[in-house]
């Protein structure tokens, strides 16, 4: 059989500039399983992405309740966005959303970092945005490697079979 | 489906190579498999091995985590066993299907 000739990724880079659980999950996913397909990767993390690497932060992420067009109730029915907006309303559905992902042993954001760098994945923080928030490398997660500026990010994103991912 | 002959016996094979019968698996065609993928199987390999080959059998699924938890080894000395695509790796020297989990 004729074979198909391949150029495999080689290497990707991630940028996450959001704080909601979808959008981090999102960028940590894709991180995770690039570095078990054996790819180069690199996390970046800027603007509210902050959040997913300050450690204060990091495992109370939030999903949006009020525009947000996907929310469902369980069981399916509307999401009357009224009620998103009622104190503590986001915050248990984001709890309960949390549960669920445990629940198929999606880890929370703290350990999903640990599991990217076990493989040799690398977490980067931007530091137009660390300025900005007024965070030191000493908020962030142990995880993170560097806060480095947009010039450093092109520059370790060179090479042939290279990907850079917005999520 | 396509067959292979592994360590003198004929094993049924996906196209990939993932074994399709767990049963027809045994130590020296693991062997045969890892050798192939550039991977040299210690004991702690065959630990492992048999950890993977026990959580299929029992019909759960595997991830990355899981491993990392199974008491065997951590995440990174996972990586460090098979190097490049761990999971991918592991299981197909273990005679189990290729991994359906994204984690």
């Amino acid at each position: 059989m004729e074979k198909e000739e391949k150029a495999p990724l080689k290497k990707i880079l991630l940028i996450c500039s959001k704080a909601s659980i979808e959008d981090v999950y999102a960028a940590l996913v894709m991180g995770n399983g690039a570095v078990m397909e054996g790819i180069e990767t690199k996390l970046f993390f800027t603007f509210f992405g902050l959040d997913a690497i300050t450690k204060k932060t990091m495992n109370k992420l939030h999903t949006a309740t009020t525009g947000n067009p996907g929310m469902r109730m369980p069981g399916g029915l509307p999401f009357p966005t009224i009620l998103g907006a009622l104190p503590g309303v986001e915050a248990g559905v984001s709890a309960m959303m949390r549960k669920q992902m445990d629940d198929l042993d999606i880890p929370p954001v703290d350990e999903f970092l640990e599991l990217i760098t076990a493989g040799g994945g690398e977490i980067y923080a931007c530091k137009l945005a660390m300025d900005m928030f007024k965070l030191t490398k000493e908020d962030l997660h142990e995880e993170v490697k560097a806060v480095i500026t947009v010039g450093e990010l092109y520059e370790m994103s060179g090479g042939e079979g290279t990907q850079i991912v917005f999520t | 489906m396509s067959t292979k002959t592994i360590a003198g016996v004929e094993i049924n094979v996906t196209e990939d190579g993932y074994m399709n019968d767990a049963s027809q698996w045994s130590k020296e065609i693991a062997a045969e498999i890892a050798k192939e993928e550039g991977v040299e199987l210690t004991d702690k390999h065959f630990e492992l091995i048999d950890f993977i080959r026990n959580k299929v059998a029992a019909g759960e699924g595997l991830t990355l985590r899981g491993i990392g938890k199974s008491g065997v080894v951590n995440a990174k000395e996972f990586y460090q066993l098979f190097p490049g695509a761990p999971l991918k790796k592991a299981t197909k020297i273990a005679g189990v299907p290729k991994p359906t989990s994204c984690i």
